[in-house]
């Protein structure tokens, strides 16, 4: 007479799981809300680091990892060293150099807006000689007006670093654009993009060579002879995998009788490190994710303990109709967690949408690590257990007289 | 064709410890296969006790109950729902319906916990919907639904898995008295179809109406009046 032990389909479980829910679709949905918010916090944080990573790792790609930058460095008595005017010709003649540029910091000028800016206002900014070959170098371009050409690096015209336009309060060019530097003025012909590999860039005043030497003295003798320079920053484009051997050889060769007083730097570097500092989450963020997932837990749980109170009746028919202790305990512990799952989806998705939206608005490539959704679910679901269990094995183990002797 | 579908042998319940409060004292009576029986006495007599035990949901302090021939103590929790599940089906005073799901959902959950597969449950919920009148209701959700539409689909319920006794605890208790009326026709309908139904009650003249009445006072069985040959 007696059947085989009777199992749950897993269909009709996830109907018995849910009846609950759906009884009270607005207070799951409440108690869910906690899961969610931790969730959605967890998920953004992880996404957003990985996608600002991601961001500038692509940027880093873009501007080429194999610049180099040759400066003059400090003498052994603590003077501030000059590099040779001879420096980018001999390192021109290096193997492996593909391209070079030099500025000049002409230390003792400054820029202003107008002649009626006070001298000391000088705004953090630096008036640089540059070779016209710059912008190739840098693997950077004019965000406005025009780069210098061999006619106006002869002439009082200055092109602006981004920064520098901006602190000079100057976003647009036109043909009466003009900034007082030198006690004279200089025509603004242009504005550059920012230039992450070589940030003194977006901070100067950039004239040409023969301009420099003629209206602001910058200028040295090389064998009795007056020549512009010298320069102060060489910026090295190397053949690509040829990086450290032209590193090693480059101060050596840019100044052969004190190559100590000469540093040589990859601005990459500085990036690679600004991108693995973005990768790394902040904790704080994802520790308040944390605490609203606890928050969200002790919800779950307290809900499911009022669940469990509320519906003896329910328990006490399902036990009269058959229902084990085991299936009694399956049916609260598959409730909870499948409101903590419905959470963590809900959170999930949101978390992703977060990181999407703020991730194009910067264009960023879009990474949402398989971690953060995967755990994401997975502490859902170790949530909606843990909350559940003692809900449900309280459930169990009521007396179905007792259940049903309520109302 | 009488074959004993329950047996209680010198059922006793006791509860608590100090001082013990002794519900059934020594209950021994059987029903036969196809009986309609009143179980009456006034409240504390032990007739709830004694519902729930016959129902094996509360194990007697001593004594034998005997279900289809088996001996309902000696079973494990797992057991125990099977033969539930199989074999006897309850109908409550207050309905116990599930508000959210239709009529023929609540039946079908009847056979829920028997291993029946879903789209069979629904069928017979739909054979034991036409047993009790309510064909036209099936897609209804309870809610919308009359008092005693509500305790038929509850006896539908206890019907679909055709246990071998079904326990009615004050069937008509939250009812009108014609529409108890009507209910406790419907179950003289259904025992005359063969189903063997026991019905608890405190009502001396619902019992009047049926065949066969044991009474019970103070955990006791004072008479068993209409047995069965």
């Amino acid at each position: 007479m007696s059947a085989p032990a009777a199992g749950l389909s897993p269909r009709d479980s996830l109907r018995v799981a849910s009846a609950g829910l759906r009884a009270r679709p607005m207070r799951a949905a409440l108690s869910a809300l906690g899961i969610a918010i931790g969730t959605a916090a967890i998920v953004a944080i992880l996404g957003l680091s990985s996608s600002s990573q991601a961001g500038l790792l692509a940027e880093i790609d873009r501007l080429g990892t194999n610049l180099l930058t040759v400066e003059a460095g400090q003498s052994i008595t603590g003077q501030e060293a000059k590099l040779p005017v001879e420096a980018p010709g001999r390192i021109t003649l290096l193997d492996d150099v593909r391209q070079l540029a030099d500025t000049g910091l002409i230390k003792d000028q400054s820029v202003y807006r107008s002649s009626l800016i006070p001298a000391a206002n000088s705004g953090g900014l630096q008036v640089r000689a540059t070779a016209l070959n710059l912008l190739s170098v840098l693997n950077t371009d004019v965000a406005r007006g025009s780069w210098l050409n061999a006619g106006t690096a002869r002439e009082p015209v200055v092109v602006l670093g981004a920064v520098a336009a901006q602190r000079l309060g100057i976003d647009r060019v036109h043909a009466d654009q003009r900034i007082w530097l030198g006690h004279q003025w200089f025509n603004v012909a242009g504005i550059l993009e920012p230039s992450p590999l070589a940030s003194d860039i977006d901070v100067s005043a950039l004239v040409g060579y023969p301009a420099a030497q003629r209206y602001l003295g910058y200028l040295s003798l090389v064998r009795g002879e007056q020549r512009a320079g010298p320069p102060s920053t060489i910026y090295v484009r190397a053949a690509t995998g040829h990086e450290a051997a032209v590193q090693a050889l480059l101060a050596p060769t840019a100044n052969p009788q004190a190559a100590d007083e000469v540093n040589v730097s990859q601005p990459s570097d500085v990036l690679t490190a600004r991108a693995a500092a973005a990768g790394a989450f902040d904790s704080l963020f994802l520790g308040l994710g944390v605490v609203a997932l606890i928050v969200g837990a002790v919800g779950v749980a307290n809900i499911m303990i009022i669940s469990v109170l509320e519906r003896r009746s329910e328990i006490g028919l399902r036990r009269a109709l058959g229902a084990t202790k085991g299936q009694i305990r399956t049916q609260f512990l598959a409730e909870s967690i499948l409101l903590a799952v419905i959470g963590g989806v809900v959170g999930v998705l949101a978390g992703a949408a977060a990181t999407v939206v703020y991730a194009s608005s910067k264009n960023w490539a879009v990474v949402i690590p398989a971690e953060a959704w995967v755990g994401g679910i997975a502490s859902a679901i170790l949530i909606g257990a843990f909350a559940g269990l003692m809900p449900a094995i309280r459930a169990s183990r009521m007396s179905p007289t007792v259940a049903l002797r309520t109302t | 064709m009488s074959a004993t579908v329950l047996q209680l042998d010198a059922v006793t319940k006791v509860y608590g410890e100090q001082p013990p409060v002794a519900a059934l004292r020594g209950v021994s009576f059987s029903v036969q296969r196809g009986e309609l029986v009143a179980i009456v006495g006034p409240s504390g007599s032990g007739k709830s006790t004694l519902l729930h035990i016959m129902g094996t949901l509360e194990r007697p302090t001593s004594g034998v109950v005997r279900i289809g021939g088996v001996d309902a103590a000696q079973l494990e929790d797992r057991e125990v729902s099977r033969l539930r599940a199989h074999q006897i089906g309850f109908v409550f005073q207050q309905f116990f319906l599930a508000e959210h799901a239709t009529v023929r959902e609540n039946v079908a959950d009847g056979l829920l916990y028997a291993g029946v597969p879903a789209a069979e449950r629904h069928a017979r919920a739909d054979e034991a919907l036409q047993r009790v009148g309510l064909t036209d209701r099936a897609s209804f959700k309870p809610t919308k639904i009359s008092g005693g539409q509500r305790q038929r689909v509850a006896i539908a319920r206890a019907l679909v898995g055709r246990p071998a006794i079904v326990l009615a605890d004050e069937p008509t208790g939250n009812l009108d008295s014609s529409t108890g009326l009507a209910i406790m026709e419907l179950l003289h309908e259904l025992n005359a179809a063969g189903a063997t139904i026991l019905v608890i009650t405190h009502d001396a003249a619902l019992a009047e109406r049926i065949p066969r009445q044991i009474r019970m006072l103070d955990g006791q069985v004072i008479s068993d009046v209409g047995a069965a040959a």
